[in-house]
């Protein structure tokens, strides 16, 4: 599929595909929660991140001009046509060659620091210049600051639990810590954005995410891993080797069926 | 039987969280109502839990939580005696009365 990439759509879709994404690895949850009644909170969440995605999908399919629609954005762009965090796009649920995976830890934590970052993207794109987003954001704040809070209280209550929850809790933090420094790099598309009163550049959150992650950290009796020289690139379309085999599952059904219903 | 917000004594474990039980509030002006039961490790889990088990398709507007060893109920084998007698008091219906056609809902 050809895309008419813009850095304005660039900077849309990378708030969409990170939705899209974390959504699809908290869907994997669907069935298979440590106890049922987390396992409907997980894929609520899930589904609140899927109608994020949705509603920025159609929007930027609008904007790319050639009458593109949300399920063809979402299903028939190839890998580097994604623009999500490479956090997003890690195992969550399976484990794969390169990453544990399967660790419940690993899922609350992530959950926490995306919520995080994305509620505070939120807060600062209600005052877009871009009228269709300020009202997608004036929405998904609610539910980002409540995913922040639901996801926030479990790193609480694993850090200062038990010795082995406090132990997975360190692990889950050295493995997803190296991916946050994507979250706040900062490059031309978001330049353009600021210009032009779209949103804020991604260092703009650092800041805010830093005291308040820090401060529920704190809490739960974890500390911040120093941060390392490594600065992932999903939102340049250069993903980890996770991406492909998401695609491949997520996309089948519409590859193979094109515009199916039912 | 031990209070089950308490950590467990050293050398055992609990498999199961304790039980609450879930009233929700439709909307403003209406009473609490009981809709379920869930299990939770302790009370702010359990508010949270009872919004995603409870009340994801609009249900309420306000929720409660208590535990369910907390309630202190009838006995079924007391039903005979508390509430069969109650049977035939229909005078204690206030339904002979004519009320003013200005007052709804009584």
């Amino acid at each position: 599929m050809e895309l008419r990439l813009t850095p304005q759509l660039q900077y849309l879709l990378r708030i969409a595909d990170t939705c899209l994404i974390h959504a699809q690895r908290l869907a994997e949850w669907c069935g298979h929660g440590p106890v049922l009644e987390e396992d409907i909170a997980l894929t609520n969440m899930a589904l609140d991140l899927l109608g994020q995605a949705r509603a920025l999908l159609t929007h930027a399919a609008a904007l790319e001009g050639q009458g593109l629609d949300e399920d063809q954005m979402a299903f028939l762009r190839d890998e580097r046509q994604f623009f999500n965090l490479t956090l997003a796009e890690q195992p969550m649920r399976r484990s794969s060659a390169h990453s544990p995976g399967g660790d419940f830890a690993d899922t609350v934590l992530r959950n926490f620091l995306l919520a995080c970052w994305l509620r505070l993207l939120w807060q600062r794109l209600a005052g877009s210049s871009d009228g269709e987003l300020a009202a997608i954001a004036g929405k998904a704040v609610k539910e980002a600051r409540y995913h922040e809070q639901h996801a926030g209280d479990w790193v609480i209550r694993l850090g200062d639990g038990t010795e082995e929850s406090a132990a997975r809790m360190r692990a889950a933090l050295a493995r997803a810590w190296p991916y946050t420094a994507e979250m706040f790099a900062s490059d031309a598309v978001d330049d353009s954005a600021v210009a032009s009163g779209l949103g804020p550049a991604r260092q703009a959150l650092q800041a805010d995410w830093q005291r308040d992650v820090g401060a529920v950290l704190q809490e739960a009796g974890l500390a911040a891993p120093a941060s390392t020289p490594f600065v992932s690139t999903g939102t340049r379309g250069l993903h980890s080797e996770h991406l492909g085999f998401m695609l491949a599952e997520m996309q089948m059904l519409q590859r193979s069926f094109p515009g199916g219903r039912w | 039987m031990t209070d089950q917000n308490e950590r467990p004594e050293p050398g055992t474990t609990t498999t199961e969280w304790p039980l609450w039980e879930v009233f929700v509030r439709p909307k403003a002006g209406l009473d609490h109502k009981h809709c379920g039961s869930l299990h939770a490790a302790d009370a702010a889990m359990a508010v949270q839990l009872a919004r995603e088990v409870y009340t994801r398709r609009q249900e309420g507007t306000s929720v409660w939580v208590v535990k369910s060893s907390d309630i202190t109920a009838s006995d079924p084998g007391d039903k005979a005696m508390y509430f069969d007698p109650m049977e035939d008091k229909v005078y204690r219906h206030p339904s002979f009365y004519k009320l003013p056609g200005s007052v709804d809902h009584m």
